[in-house]
């Protein structure tokens, strides 16, 4: 727990000095913009380490979450007029209560069966989003939507989106290191390593594996309002199965299996392999994807934060030897 | 004192040898940005952009570039992807520093970055179909910054049912894609339909992916539909065409949409696209044109060029690029690399000849065109023909 | 009258008349026809979930190679239609060997999360490659015996749909025949039922678990063969696929054969009636809404043992 602050604190002073290095290097200003998409889609992915890394659990539909919480702050700002925040609010409130409907028949089932589960209810509300066109503005897309203010100030410069984004991410951070500190926490971990035995001792795993799924689709519905006062446009294409797919890598490739801040590296490497470095692979990027997913999965299942671990380790040896 | 006028000397021929030759080297490039679909699920639209895109550059490079100026253009594929525009956009305009962008590709993509247009104040010409693009869906102003080349969908949806009404159609039935550019097809179809006394009997809809439609074309074959208008692009516009002539309904004419614009299709729909009416810009009938035509030369010379350089024959979607890209050089010509200068020459532009029509822009019309930047054409012999 | 192409005329006082009876019969050939195709990839499924107890997410991918590698044959090298047809189903059977080489041999005993994601690694892995060979744009097969529609209780049949029946009907036939006839078909049953058992009486159930793949992708590549005629076949056609012949197998009970043809045709038809009647844009929806109806309520399916469907580890 404590090594889990120290990295936190870390991460705050990263985070505070980053944009005006940027600002001041040729070549990447546009990085401030690049680390707000970071930011939003962390927060989905710290959800989905919780869910898959320390309740056992997956979600290949998590997109959905996402988009219920982006489309409801823009059918509330943008239609009706509503107070962002108040959209805000209502969006969590109705992911929660969706989530949690879905779950309990979900989470009964196990493997496969929970993985085509929430497959299938990813598409039912991507498809939902595209053909309530009266509601969503359908494919043509949701354009015009208010951007959001905290007392009065209006958040429009990108600086002041990068701070209010990461600030919420810090929040969330801190949540979730005390939940996973927590005796909520150890019962989670528990059912990853069975299901059975946890049960057996009398751990009350539905009860469990129902509060995860309902927070991290929580965290995903705050990451979707985020999304949408930031692009002041949706469209239902931004949470298709491909983009699930894609959180899922994210969570994979940086370890947040094991560990929730490998949930963010993973979000960092792959937001920046297709913002910047994969570009040279033109359409072959999504194979890289794909490679990235086969080559974690087999050799390196602890993800790159296992690898840091590992070097961190080794360096730790090092120093012990002298 | 001998030595020290040496050194002197020897720096100041050094320095000479350096700035001279920068000086002659001639005048800065006029930097342009561009961001296309050139892989997504759009390719079809960003790659032909962008091919048009290198060509034109080289052109106009080879012929002195812009007032001695040479025209620098960065393209970035934006993989069909929100997200992925809205952040090359913003490095275009915030790292690599352009005077102005054009593109994207797509309706979603292009609708993603219109607020960075008007927010960072640079003149942002679009490639894309939706009329939400110049105009804004909720005040009904126009954008101050935003341009767009291409036809807007209610334009072909005119033209369309001008034909019909003269061919005596009242009654018609619409099978649209559940994408942007079919669901705004659609919404103009509806919208339009009173004004031409056209009474749609059957409004079905399908996925872009999907491999069938003879369950919605069974439908329509059960109402008292007189003619079809499909609204689709992608592999889906031959798929409901083959399902069209499969159940026998080829007596009910069909009217494409104007993505329908590529021979490849004809080819695809394997002798069903037969009598299919489909309204097109002059560029993909550049051929057909007569020779008075306005817009014949600019079109053959296109059509040529491309069809010489890359092998294939020109789509439809690369012209937008043209249209735009020429109408920029124009802008940049007349008042130099300024954007505020560029965006107000361009919401003044008048008569400009392009591939996609004879554009003219006003403040209260960023899209510059009519309905009568189509022709009406139908499928003849596996190749296009004017309509009668 | 039926089979004979009718006069013109007849053709068009017939349109004039659709009735709804007229159309429901369209809507169930057409249901009959895509559903035969998840009747294909939902047996592919189940014989490699009997002998793995892995559900082989890239199952489509399958489909679609068979769609491709067949216009090859046809169309580039021009090979009559019996050769090429048998040509393309052994290059996909060696796709399938090499696939379970691969991918799935080096990790035995790994976790159901584990293997769930390479199979959907593999999936987009084979979608690059293919997209790599053929590029996004769709290909057209020639129909087998031709496109002239045969009228029927006011339906219009493709001869295709025909042929898609028939071959599956044929397969399916095959493939009990195998399972209960030959020593190898025996040996795959046993190896479902106990593997450990069946390893004791001296099966080799690696070779078995080789065999499954063999076989699944056999099956999914006259799928693709036999439906690219009809709706052409592009790089990425697998996942959809993929995903409605898992619902028919979930629908007929996983591990059941019988159940999952039955159910890959009713499935078909549901959402073609479902397209047809109620509303066509929400089409996938309402297949996809079956899937997660069956797996919430009776995850064991219409056919498949509920003790069974505890046992089974997945």
């Amino acid at each position: 727990m404590k090594r889990d602050y120290k990295v936190l604190i870390l991460f705050i002073i990263a985070l505070a000095i980053f944009p005006p290095i940027a600002y001041h290097i040729e070549g990447i200003q546009h990085y401030i913009d690049i680390m707000i998409f970071v930011g939003i889609f962390s927060l989905i992915t710290i959800g989905l380490s919780l869910l898959m890394g320390y309740a056992g659990q997956i979600s290949l539909g998590h997109a959905a979450f996402f988009g219920i919480g982006a489309y409801t702050s823009a059918v509330l700002t943008g239609k009706f007029g509503f107070n962002p925040w108040v959209a805000f609010v209502v969006g969590i409130l109705l992911t929660a209560a969706i989530a949690y409907l879905v779950g309990i028949p979900s989470l009964k089932l196990r493997g496969h069966y929970l993985a085509m589960a929430t497959l299938g209810f990813g598409i039912i509300i991507f498809i939902v989003f595209n053909e309530w066109d009266t509601m969503t503005a359908g494919p043509s897309g949701f354009s015009d939507i208010p951007g959001i203010s905290i007392a009065g100030y209006d958040l429009d410069t990108d600086i002041e989106y990068y701070g209010f984004v990461w600030a919420i991410v810090v929040l969330v951070l801190l949540f979730s290191i005390n939940v996973i500190h927590s005796r909520i926490g150890r019962a989670f971990r528990s059912i990853h390593g069975s299901e059975d035995a946890a049960n057996a001792m009398g751990v009350h795993t539905s009860k469990y594996k129902i509060q995860i799924f309902v927070l991290s689709a929580l965290y995903a519905s705050i990451a979707g309002s985020l999304y949408t006062h930031y692009m002041n446009f949706l469209s239902p294409s931004s949470f298709s199965l491909f983009f699930s797919i894609k959180l899922v890598i994210m969570v994979i490739l940086g370890g947040g299996m094991a560990n929730i801040w490998g949930a963010i590296l993973g979000t960092w490497t792959i937001t920046l392999l297709g913002a910047e470095w994969l570009h040279f692979l033109e359409e072959f990027e999504f194979l890289a994807y794909g490679a990235i997913l086969l080559l974690m999965t087999i050799f390196l299942p602890r993800g790159l934060i296992g690898l840091v671990e590992l070097i961190g380790a080794r360096w730790r040896r090092g120093l012990l030897a002298r | 004192m001998k030595r020290r006028l040496c050194v002197i000397s020897l720096v100041a021929l050094l320095v000479m040898a350096f700035v001279i030759p920068v000086m002659a080297a001639g005048k800065k490039p006029y930097t342009l940005g561009a961001v296309f679909s050139v892989t997504g699920r759009a390719s079809f639209l960003g790659d032909p952009e962008k091919k048009t895109t290198q060509m034109v550059v080289d052109q106009i490079n080879a012929a002195g570039g812009i007032d001695g100026h040479p025209l620098q253009v960065i393209i970035y594929d934006d993989k069909s992807d929100d997200t992925e525009c809205r952040l090359l956009v913003t490095r275009l305009i915030k790292t690599d520093k352009v005077t102005a962008v054009f593109g994207p590709s797509l309706s979603g993509t292009s609708l993603a970055v219109v607020d960075l247009a008007e927010k960072h104040k640079i003149p942002l010409v679009s490639c894309a179909a939706s009329w939400k693009i110049v105009t804004n869906p909720t005040t009904k102003e126009e954008r101050k910054w935003v341009f767009k080349t291409p036809q807007k969908d209610s334009h072909a949806v005119e033209k369309i049912y001008d034909f019909m009404k003269f061919k005596g159609i009242t009654k018609i039935a619409i099978i649209t894609v559940t994408t942007g550019f079919g669901a705004s097809g659609r919404e103009e179809l509806i919208r339009l339909a009173p004004y031409y006394g056209m009474t749609i009997v059957a409004d079905e809809k399908f996925g872009p992916k999907d491999t069938d439609m003879t369950a919605q074309l069974t439908r329509i074959r059960g109402t008292a539909g007189q003619g079809i208008v499909g609204w689709s692009i992608g592999p889906t516009q031959v798929t409901y065409i083959r399902n069209w002539r499969d159940l026998g309904m080829t007596k009910i004419p069909f009217y494409q949409s104007h993505g329908f614009g590529s021979r490849k299709n004809i080819e695809l729909a394997a002798g069903a696209a037969e009598g299919v009416y489909c309204p097109l810009g002059a560029t993909n009938i550049g051929k057909l044109l007569p020779e008075a035509h306005i817009q014949k030369k600019v079109a053959m010379k296109y059509n040529l060029d491309y069809e010489k350089k890359y092998g294939e024959p020109i789509s439809s979607f690369g012209a937008h690029a043209w249209d735009a890209l020429y109408l920029l050089a124009d802008a940049l010509k007349a008042v130099g690399p300024s954007k505020r200068k560029i965006r107000d020459y361009l919401e003044n532009k008048k008569d400009f000849i392009g591939q996609h029509g004879v554009f003219n822009f006003s403040p209260v019309d960023h899209n510059g065109l009519t309905k009568d930047a189509f022709e009406m054409v139908v499928v003849k012999g596996g190749d296009w023909a004017l309509a009668r | 009258m039926a089979g004979r192409p009718l006069p013109f005329c007849h053709i068009l006082r017939k349109m004039e008349q659709i009735t709804l009876g007229n159309q429901i019969v369209q809507y169930i050939f057409t249901g009959i026809t895509v559903g035969s195709i998840y009747a294909l990839v939902a047996l592919g499924f189940n014989i490699i979930y009997n002998a793995t107890e892995v559900i082989n997410l890239a199952q489509g991918e399958f489909v679609m190679l068979g769609g491709l590698i067949m216009v090859f044959f046809v169309t580039i090298l021009k090979l009559p239609l019996i050769i090429a047809f048998i040509s393309t189903v052994v290059v996909v059977t060696a796709v399938g060997v090499l696939f379970e080489r691969l991918a799935i041999y080096p990790l035995k005993g790994a976790s159901v999360l584990t293997l769930i994601i390479i199979t959907i690694a593999a999936s987009i892995l084979i979608q690059g490659i293919a997209m790599g060979i053929w590029g996004k744009d769709p290909y057209d097969l020639v129909a087998f015996s031709g496109r002239i529609p045969i009228s029927f209780l006011g339906a219009m049949i493709q001869p295709q749909y025909l042929w898609i029946l028939g071959i599956t009907v044929v397969v399916v036939i095959l493939l009990n025949l195998f399972f209960d006839r030959t020593i190898v078909g025996k040996a795959m049953a046993a190896c479902a039922d106990n593997p450990e058992a069946a390893s004791l009486v001296g099966i080799n159930v690696k070779m078995m678990v080789l065999f499954s793949f063999a076989l699944s992708a056999a099956i999914g590549s006259i799928a693709g063969i036999v439906i690219t005629p009809i709706s052409l076949m592009e790089f990425d056609r697998g996942p959809m696929l993929a995903i409605k012949g898992f619902g028919a197998v979930v629908l007929g009970g996983l591990g059941s054969f019988g159940g999952a043809v039955f159910a890959g045709f009713l499935l078909g038809v549901i959402e073609s009636l479902f397209a047809g009647l109620v509303h066509s844009g929400y089409k996938d929806a309402a297949a996809l809404m079956v899937l997660l109806i069956v797996l919430f309520i009776r995850p064991s399916g219409l056919f498949g043992s509920i003790e069974v469907a505890k046992i089974k580890k997945f």
